[in-house]
């Protein structure tokens, strides 16, 4: 049986994600099993991850590289044997070169650009930018099929005050507007990182999770 | 900007049982906190608050389970209220799939809790709840003013706090939203006080939630459009059915409030 690990080092609820998966998985011929770790070697033989991530990219990173082993586990599957990879949040956010919250934090460095505060032109705009939102998809993907995008598309839950400043176009796969363009989404090759949260973005966040299920990138 | 105005039905939950129970659709138990969730969530709610009013701490469990079952259907956040005095607290509610916390006396009898929390669980889901009511003035015949007093225990104690210097202290501690009520207008159907949430919405930078005193549609309307909220929170009207999430929505987009009106069967 195929396995998608979604990865707990102690960043907030991972029940929702987990059945928001397991719904998802569920609608396949073959459910995969979705697994709950905070196990390296499950990660190692898992053929899908999944890095969530809430609070701040420091917490987060540090949290992270507190569970002995996984860091290496998560480079070596994702990079070395290049399984799909989706981050969420600021799962997402990890990927990036740098964190520029609570002072300046490595990331690992898949996507080019830094996280950076949310910076809305109008300065009436709340910050976090909490709330649904639709979203525009600036690179055709696989994880975006059946999901209509656009001022009459479908929305997107996100919940955040920074957001990854990919520097290569190419990079960005979806775009939010917020007094500014914020990044909503980002890929390469086998990675995916979604801003918005897809556990909670009901019918597009649903569809997201099932086309990462059946990605062959 | 295209963030859509949040909706948010409020269910009162006593020993894991909504209070009065749910009128809009025919559940099978419309005692139960989970079955409403699922309703409100195919309806198009935007988010869904759980107040837990339950008294006895051995009662305080049933709202984990209520959490629990709530995450494993509904896939859009939900905030849990009452009772959350401690870091545990927040993890236990988080773990079994809250997305964010309200908290009110705690935040009043220790401030500090707040700046734990949110550094602990990120400001996005640290919401303040703000209860608040006009302070009384002292000459006869005259209106009250236009200052509120913090209170706590679902409005029954005076705190002697004003509620925009409370409100203001909050976000510097880390809360990433706040749930403004007017207990002045809690429950009397006749509109949010506007002026209290207006107040505390221009002055902080975190989104505003309106709640107390829904009555009508227009309510809503005033809510956002007069108070300047990013979110409106109503309970009665929608459990007893006079007005549903899609004719509230509906309403608010004709009063031109961008909402989300996702096609829910796709």
């Amino acid at each position: 049986m195929s396995s998608v690990a979604i990865i707990d080092y102690g960043s907030g609820n991972l029940r929702s994600a987990a059945k928001a998966f397991e719904r998802a998985a569920a609608d396949r011929d073959v459910p995969p099993e979705i697994i709950v770790t905070a196990d390296p070697d499950v990660v190692r033989r898992a053929d899908r991850i999944v890095l969530p991530g809430v609070g701040a990219f420091a917490d987060c990173r540090m949290g992270l590289l507190n569970v002995r082993g996984m860091r290496e586990a998560l480079e070596e599957r994702v990079i070395v044997d290049a399984v799909p990879f989706l981050g969420i949040c600021v799962g997402q956010q990890l990927m990036a070169s740098e964190g520029h919250e609570k002072g300046v934090h490595k990331g690992f460095g898949w996507i080019a650009g830094n996280v950076v505060r949310l910076e809305p032109s109008d300065p009436e705009l709340k910050i976090p930018h909490m709330g649904w939102n639709t979203i525009s998809i600036t690179t055709p993907h696989a994880l975006f099929a059946g999901i209509p995008d656009g001022p009459d598309g479908l929305h997107a839950y996100f919940v955040h005050s920074y957001h990854l400043a990919a520097t290569r176009p190419a990079e960005i796969m979806a775009t939010a507007e917020y007094g500014m363009t914020i990044t909503a989404a980002v890929g390469r090759d086998n990675l995916f990182g979604t801003q918005f949260h897809p556990e909670k973005s009901q019918t597009l966040g649903l569809q997201l999770i099932a086309n990462f299920l059946g990605w062959r990138p | 900007m295209t963030l859509k105005t949040r909706l948010i039905p409020c269910l009162d939950v006593k020993d894991g049982r909504v209070v009065k129970g749910v009128q809009f659709v025919d559940l099978i138990d419309a005692g139960d906190p989970v079955a409403a969730a699922i309703a409100y969530d195919a309806a198009g709610a935007d988010e869904l608050t759980f107040l837990d009013i339950t008294a006895s701490a051995e009662g305080r469990e049933t709202i984990f389970d209520v959490v629990a079952r709530t995450a494993e259907h509904c896939f859009m956040p939900v905030t849990v209220g009452g009772g959350v005095r401690t870091i545990e607290d927040i993890r236990k509610l988080l773990l079994a799939g809250a997305d964010k916390v309200s908290i009110n006396s705690a935040a009043v009898s220790d401030p500090d809790f707040i700046a734990r929390a949110a550094d602990k669980f990120g400001d996005q889901c640290i919401v303040v709840s703000v209860d608040a009511r006009r302070r009384q003035t002292q000459a006869p015949g005259r209106d009250n003013t236009d200052d509120w007093e913090i209170f706590t225990h679902g409005g029954r104690t005076p705190t002697g706090l004003d509620a925009l210097e409370f409100a203001e202290h909050m976000v510097r501690r880390g809360a990433g939203e706040l749930l403004v009520t007017s207990m002045d207008r809690d429950g009397t159907k006749s509109g949010f006080d506007l002026k209290l949430v207006r107040t505390i919405a221009d002055a902080v930078h975190v989104p505003v939630v309106a709640s107390g005193g829904v009555g009508t549609l227009d309510h809503l309307v005033e809510g956002v459009r007069d108070g300047h909220a990013s979110a409106v929170l109503a309970a009665s009207i929608f459990h007893f059915g006079t007005f549903t999430i899609g004719e509230a929505k509906a309403y608010l987009k004709a009063h031109g409030i961008a909402v989300r009106e996702d096609a829910l069967d796709q």
